[in-house]
């Protein structure tokens, strides 16, 4: 009985910070700009499976894609046995699903034993790569300090929570041959390899290491899923949403501007009615998040920080500032501090900073060659091209902050109708010079 | 080479089947004019009624898109869209890849509806319709040639094939670079990077390019769009590789291998 109350204390206590926590993200994500995406529902849907349940793009980098793999379906299936848990709980029960499943209960433990163990191990080796391994994606400048500890932690949080259920499971096993409380599963063959080391332990030490074992798996679970609401493993849930609203158009295609067209068909004399005057006057591309999309701001939420965007990068690749993956842990780190800002009753947004200047730098964003390889390599289709091209506006039109060589390009194109200074009464001049080849 | 203006055609109450958008880099840059001289030629070979704007052309605006500018991306766009408008042009065909994205994938929105291919595809078609025969793959037979995916064509429009195709008619022996199609690394000249220096780093872009690309030990490296053009080009020379290995555009190397 004490126990059950214990549970449902601890159960409400994990589901008060998820909720706050959720709905602070809601609401930041909400900060960005409202763009309606709701065309080509089954291409969307198509993406979704492919990509985000079907791990498509993961699977470029082979070994990492199964590995990961591994985890991903670990999650997904020995999230089944956190239900048990819950009902067990609730309830006071043990192995309450037991009795119903009969020997398929046993076939079923037996799979999440094996998919714990494949964790386990994909998470050791994971914590290799990162930590031994000297893959540059994995010491960037920006992977230090709290992206570093993050990283680490997840994955040694997910080794110990593994841990703790084949613990649970080998002195279940014993206790199954000594007390009637214990349902029998049949044998569990990857936890029985533990059983010698707790074997000679009295039965009510047992009983305390399996009840130990229990509450730290199902306080650990509830504990991570309130830490990943912190961290870079959000994209676990945030992964299906952001492909979903991924881009379906041609890379190369550039989101257009509906207010300046308006303006530039009044301009030339095209359009007979009056242009509208927008409801608020808004900026021209972005200076801080609230100018970005809120798909833009999703999408920050769901990365991940695996860095394969930046290991594409040309510029990063030759030693310039621009990191993609960089421009989405900025926005997220910018999306917290409004939020935060804003809970505490502070200024938010009206803090004097901003996305642009204070996280991201001029120098970054005009490093772009917008060749699309982040946006290719990204497993979750993050486009990080789309908020380097907002910035880059934003500089050109509301601060004419450009490069002054592109500001010179800008100046012939328009007295020249070419980016260079040439004459357009030249342009057709080479069909004259047949001659020299 | 016969070079119709669509305004001469017009003036005859004609107009082109396929219109030429020749580009910037196309009329102006003295190394990328030969290439749309080739480009010319072959069509005036197959007999391809085509026509080009002449000094109605005027930029796309793509760099002034990419580079923020986006009043003067529109500003472009729309007059060039009046003008292909005017003229009533069905189809485009073009040996830029990025007037090739925009034409095709940002007009449509302004108004400018067309069928637009780039002269790779465009290529490529004339091959597969036997319009264009090299017997024996002529003077590049055998010989190693090395693609470098412009990044407007590859990611940015899925055209990863059709150049490779056009190559593979030339019977030459096609080496891929380790950074390939999906992967392909930029030129470093997208983007509006072309009209600026690069901003601080240890290297330049089409130096680590040039340098995947002499790796594969091709005497040509054959590309398909202007920036690419001179950055490879400036990469080979950065590594006084110049006198042994070219850089070509794929028009160049059908009409060389055809002797046009």
């Amino acid at each position: 009985m004490i126990q059950q109350i214990a549970f449902v204390i601890t159960l409400g206590i994990a589901t008060f910070f998820i909720r706050k926590r959720v709905l602070r993200i809601r609401d930041n994500i909400r900060l960005g700009k409202q763009v309606a995406i709701d065309d080509r529902i089954g291409e969307r849907f198509q993406n979704m499976l492919l990509v985000a349940f079907g791990q498509k793009k993961m699977f470029k980098k082979l070994i990492p894609a199964i590995l990961h793999f591994f985890i991903y379906v670990g999650f997904l299936v020995i999230n089944l046995e956190v239900l048990e848990f819950v009902v067990d709980g609730l309830l006071g029960t043990h192995r309450v699903f037991a009795p119903f499943l009969g020997s398929f209960y046993g076939i079923l433990m037996n799979i999440f034993e094996f998919l714990a163990v494949a964790v386990l191990l994909a998470c050791v080796f994971f914590l290799i790569r990162r930590n031994v391994l000297s893959i540059p994606r994995f010491h960037s400048a920006e992977l230090t300090k709290w992206p570093l500890l993050d990283a680490n932690l997840i994955l040694i949080t997910e080794i110990v929570l593994m841990t703790a259920i084949l613990t649970m499971n080998a002195s279940d096993q014993i206790l199954q041959g000594r007390d009637e409380h214990y349902v029998a599963t049949g044998n569990l063959f990857f936890s029985s390899f533990l059983i010698p080391l707790f074997e000679n332990l009295s039965t009510g030490t047992l009983v305390f290491i399996e009840r130990f074992a229990w509450w730290f798996h199902i306080i650990g679970i509830l504990g991570f899923a309130v830490y990943v609401t912190y961290s870079k493993h959000l994209h676990i849930f945030l992964a299906f949403p952001n492909t979903y609203y991924g881009k379906l158009e041609a890379k190369g295609h550039i989101n257009n501007m509906p207010v300046v067209t308006n303006e530039v068909k009044s301009m030339l004399g095209l359009s007979t009615e009056a242009p509208n005057p927008p409801a608020e006057p808004g900026r021209f591309g972005a200076k801080d998040i609230n100018d970005l999309s809120w798909h833009n701001l999703m999408a920050a939420y769901s990365c991940t920080e695996c860095g394969r965007c930046t290991a594409e990068c040309p510029a990063n690749l030759t030693g310039k500032k621009l990191s993609p993956r960089k421009i989405m842990m900025d926005t997220r780190d910018r999306m917290e501090e409004v939020g935060k800002s804003i809970e505490s009753g502070g200024p938010g947004l009206n803090d004097g900073k901003s996305l642009l200047g204070d996280y991201i730098t001029k120098e970054e964003i005009n490093a772009c060659t917008s060749c699309n390889a982040c946006v290719e390599a990204c497993p979750v289709l993050i486009n990080p091209l789309e908020i380097i091209l907002e910035l880059r506006r934003y500089v050109s039109m509301e601060e004419s902050g450009a490069p002054a060589s592109w500001n010179s390009m800008y100046q012939n194109i328009e007295t020249n109708f070419a980016p260079w200074k040439f004459s357009p009464s030249d342009r057709f001049n080479w069909a004259k010079e047949e001659s020299n080849k | 080479m016969n070079i119709p203006t669509v305004a001469d055609l017009a003036a005859k109450g004609q107009s082109p089947e396929v219109l030429f958008w020749v580009g910037c880099a196309g009329s102006y840059d003295d190394r990328y004019k030969r290439v749309t001289k080739a480009f010319v030629k072959i069509m005036n070979a197959v007999g391809t009624n085509f026509a080009v704007l002449g000094t109605e052309e005027s930029c796309t605006g793509d760099p002034a898109r990419r580079a923020g500018n986006e009043f003067l991306f529109q500003m472009q766009a729309m007059a060039n869209i009046q003008v292909l408008n005017g003229y009533g042009i069905k189809k485009i065909v073009t040996a830029c890849p990025h007037c090739f994205n925009t034409i095709k994938n940002e007009y449509p929105e302004l108004g400018g509806n067309y069928e637009v291919i780039h002269h790779s595809t465009f290529l490529q078609q004339l091959i597969n319709e036997g319009k264009i025969k090299l017997e024996g793959g002529g003077s590049f037979k055998g010989k190693k040639i090395t693609y470098h995916d412009s990044c407007y064509l590859g990611r940015a429009n899925n055209i990863y094939e059709a150049p490779r195709q056009v190559l593979e008619a030339l019977d030459a022996d096609l080496v891929e670079m380790k950074r390939c199609k999906t992967t392909g690394l930029c030129c470093g000249a997208g983007g509006a990077q072309m009209f600026k220096d690069a901003e601080k780093g240890k290297k330049e872009i089409n130096i680590e390019r040039a340098e995947e690309a002499l790796h594969t030990g091709a005497k040509t490296i054959a590309v398909a769009c202007p920036f690419c053009m001179t950055m490879m080009t400036d990469g080979v020379k950065n590594k006084e590789r110049e006198a042994d290995v070219s850089v070509k555009d794929l028009a160049e190397l059908i009409a060389e291998a055809k002797g046009l």
